[in-house]
């Protein structure tokens, strides 16, 4: 493996970790978003142009900037002075533990199963269009109603309530 | 390693992270920060095994890969929309305090 | 001779490259090529704060700056020294990193855009089958740089400008992405040079520009609109209204990092010329068949800085918008009629070669402009303000 990839790999990394484990809630979205970069620049690294860009314009673009807007609107900007973590945390981190156990032993027993090398694909932008718009049709036409129908949603749900009189 | 044992496991302590802030965290939005690296993860391995698969030219992977951005972001957006929702009733962002199904 | 000085500039690139070894050469060629643009554009930015300053002075009956050097223009040296002479201030409770961190974010996510711009013919640094796609990607990353720098001054019209220019980016940027979709739609293809390929040729004199069909001037007008504010330009300079919130999101900057932020503003408006030159206007081609023997290099330059001085005039000419009618606009105007030009380009592309669509086209835009419009003043949606209490 070359150093790139074991430097993306770092960042994104620590980009989790540090979402998860700082303290501050817009450090953790600022952090979550430098992971969000490393895993685009790994989509770069494995010849997914496409798939690279469109995450950085919507992870970094849209989903980021959500997460700080709701992080503002409900004053998690301000530190909390309580606990970061559940009362039910160690539990938590024994299920993510073992988790990770179980999906690494399941690589490292079929790496030699896996292939080692394959030619770069040479796919254009062209190539993933007519696949979107001839055999992948209707998953496409499905994804454009589920995302009507969940910007209305959205507004929907956090639209202000008329107050009832008290 | 092969590359794509390497990507796979860059993928899977992603995916080990992102369970473990949403399962330990207090905050709901950092719940849904979990939610996505998640996500993310799976995306990774998508791609993946795209690039090292036997027929790459296929596309299979990489589409799944972006209907999964796609519906990951309409997954934040109603997510976040919740969340506010939430707060704007009962004031806190706080899961352990939100134990009561009555409003 | 016309094609010498056309290639100039690649023909310098790789006669110095020609010095190095040949394993060194591809590198170096990039290398070379992210000088020029680093070297270009700032002076371009210098020169057009001084444009900018002396344009808006004439509209406004005034002189502008004319005492640094011939007419003033050495102006921006003078306003560089400054900057870099100042003592850059940090506020007690401002977050440090973050607060370094965010100009320079801003700056490279605007410079990265530059790469995919075609500046002339074979005059691009990387052409990307993705090229437009990317383009907006860094653009989508400027937005958090701008958050970045309003949170982490831990001031509350920082913080205000922040969520306002935030806001009013991620209102405009889909209006910008679609109507540059109508062109992808047309031309098959997200590379920008073949966008300017398939605009090349003439009939008589006239150029195939996508800006001179009804679904593309109106794409045209959308983008153009949705780019003025996506730079947070009057009238859509509310992020940075002075008489609101001082300078908006970077008040807390001072000296380098202020003068960053005003590059990365300026980055973005060329950048963003540069698309709208590319998609609609014909790129480095000429606008009449006559003058082909122009470098292509002089027509894109020309072109943008037509663009810029559309910027500075629109400055010198309007009032800014309140945020409601800001909103009202880009939600119920803008995005629904590039949505309607979208269709009409499918309707363009699928009625075959003859004048039945000139017509169609055209009176289906207008017809449409008329009535949301009317529909949308007469609604008082954005309005001209009624002045309540002046009257």
């Amino acid at each position: 493996m070359s150093p790139v990839f074991y430097f993306l790999a770092a960042l994104t990394v620590a980009g989790g970790l540090a979402a998860v484990l700082l303290r501050n809630l817009v450090h953790c979205a600022l952090a979550v978003t430098v992971s969000f970069a490393g895993l685009a620049l790994l989509f770069l690294s494995l010849d997914a142009q496409f798939a690279g860009f469109a995450q950085i314009l919507i992870y970094i673009g849209a989903v980021a900037i959500l997460v700080v807007f709701a992080i503002l609107l409900t004053r998690g900007a301000e530190l909390p002075g309580g606990a970061i973590f559940s009362r039910t945390w160690i539990a938590g981190l024994v299920i993510a533990a073992g988790v990770f156990a179980l999906l690494g032993w399941a690589v490292i027993e079929s790496a030699r199963a896996l292939p080692t090398y394959a030619a770069a694909p040479t796919v254009s932008v062209h190539d993933i269009g007519l696949a979107l718009v001839g055999r992948y049709v209707l998953p496409l036409e499905i994804v454009a109603l589920l995302l009507t129908s969940a910007t209305i949603g959205a507004v929907i749900v956090a639209m202000h309530e008329k107050e009832p009189s008290r | 390693m092969t590359p794509l044992a390497a990507y796979l496991m860059v993928a899977a302590l992603v995916f080990a992270i992102g369970l473990a802030g949403a399962l330990t965290r207090r905050n709901a939005i950092l719940v849904l920060i979990g939610i996505e690296l998640m996500l993310n993860a799976a995306n990774l391995n998508l791609v993946a095994f795209w690039r090292y698969g036997p027929h790459p030219e296929a596309l299979t992977g990489m589409i799944f890969a972006i209907f999964s951005i796609a519906v990951a972001a309409a997954e934040a957006a109603v997510g976040l929309g919740l969340v506010i929702s939430i707060y704007r009733h009962a004031r806190t962002t706080d899961l352990d305090q939100m134990n009561r199904m009555k409003g | 001779m016309a094609r010498t000085l056309d290639q100039i500039f690649i023909l310098f690139k790789d006669w110095i490259v020609s010095f190095l070894p040949s394993s060194l050469q591809p590198v170096a060629g990039v290398i070379l090529g992210v000088i020029g643009i680093l070297a270009v554009f700032p002076t371009l930015f210098a020169l057009t704060t001084v444009f900018e300053r002396k344009g808006l002075a004439r509209m406004q009956n005034r002189l502008g700056p004319n005492r640094v050097g011939p007419f003033g223009f050495l102006q921006p040296i003078a306003d560089g020294i400054k900057a870099l002479t100042k003592e850059d201030v940090v506020p007690f409770s401002a977050d440090n990193f973050v607060h370094f961190l965010a100009p320079l974010v801003l700056v490279v996510a605007v410079f990265m855009g530059f790469a995919i711009l075609p500046v002339g013919r074979n005059m691009q640094l990387v052409d990307m089958d993705a090229g437009l796609l990317f383009f907006f990607a860094m653009g989508a990353s400027t937005e958090i740089s701008i958050f970045m720098a309003g949170w982490s001054s831990r001031n509350k019209y920082s913080l205000l400008g922040a969520m306002r220019a935030v806001a009013q980016m991620i209102s405009y940027e889909i209006p910008l992405l679609l109507s540059s979709i109508a062109v992808v739609m047309i031309t098959g293809s997200l590379s920008l040079p073949k966008i300017v390929a398939a605009q090349a040729g003439y009939t008589g004199i006239w150029p195939h520009w996508y800006v001179f069909t009804p679904w593309g001037f109106g794409a045209f007008l959308m983008f153009a609109v949705a780019a003025m504010a996506e730079t947070n330009r009057t009238p859509f300079d509310l992020p940075e209204g002075e008489s609101e919130l001082v300078a908006g999101y970077f008040t807390e900057y001072s000296g380098f990092k202020f003068a960053l932020f005003f590059l990365g503003e300026y980055l973005g408006m060329f950048s963003i010329s540069g698309i709208a030159v590319t998609l609609f206007l014909g790129g480095w081609a000429a606008p009449f068949s006559f003058l082909t023997w122009v470098p292509s290099w002089i027509w894109f330059f020309a072109k943008v800085m037509t663009a810029i001085f559309v910027f500075i005039w629109v400055r010198g000419t309007l009032p800014r918008v309140r945020q409601d009618q800001l909103m009202n606009f880009a939600w119920k105007f803008v995005l629904p009629y590039t949505l309607l030009v979208l269709f009409v380009t499918a309707l363009w592309r699928f009625m075959g070669e003859g004048w039945e669509r000139w017509v169609v086209c055209s009176a289906i835009l207008i017809v449409a402009y008329v009535i949301m419009g009317r529909l949308q003043m007469s609604r008082r949606k954005f309005a001209p303000r009624s002045y309540r209490y002046a009257e």
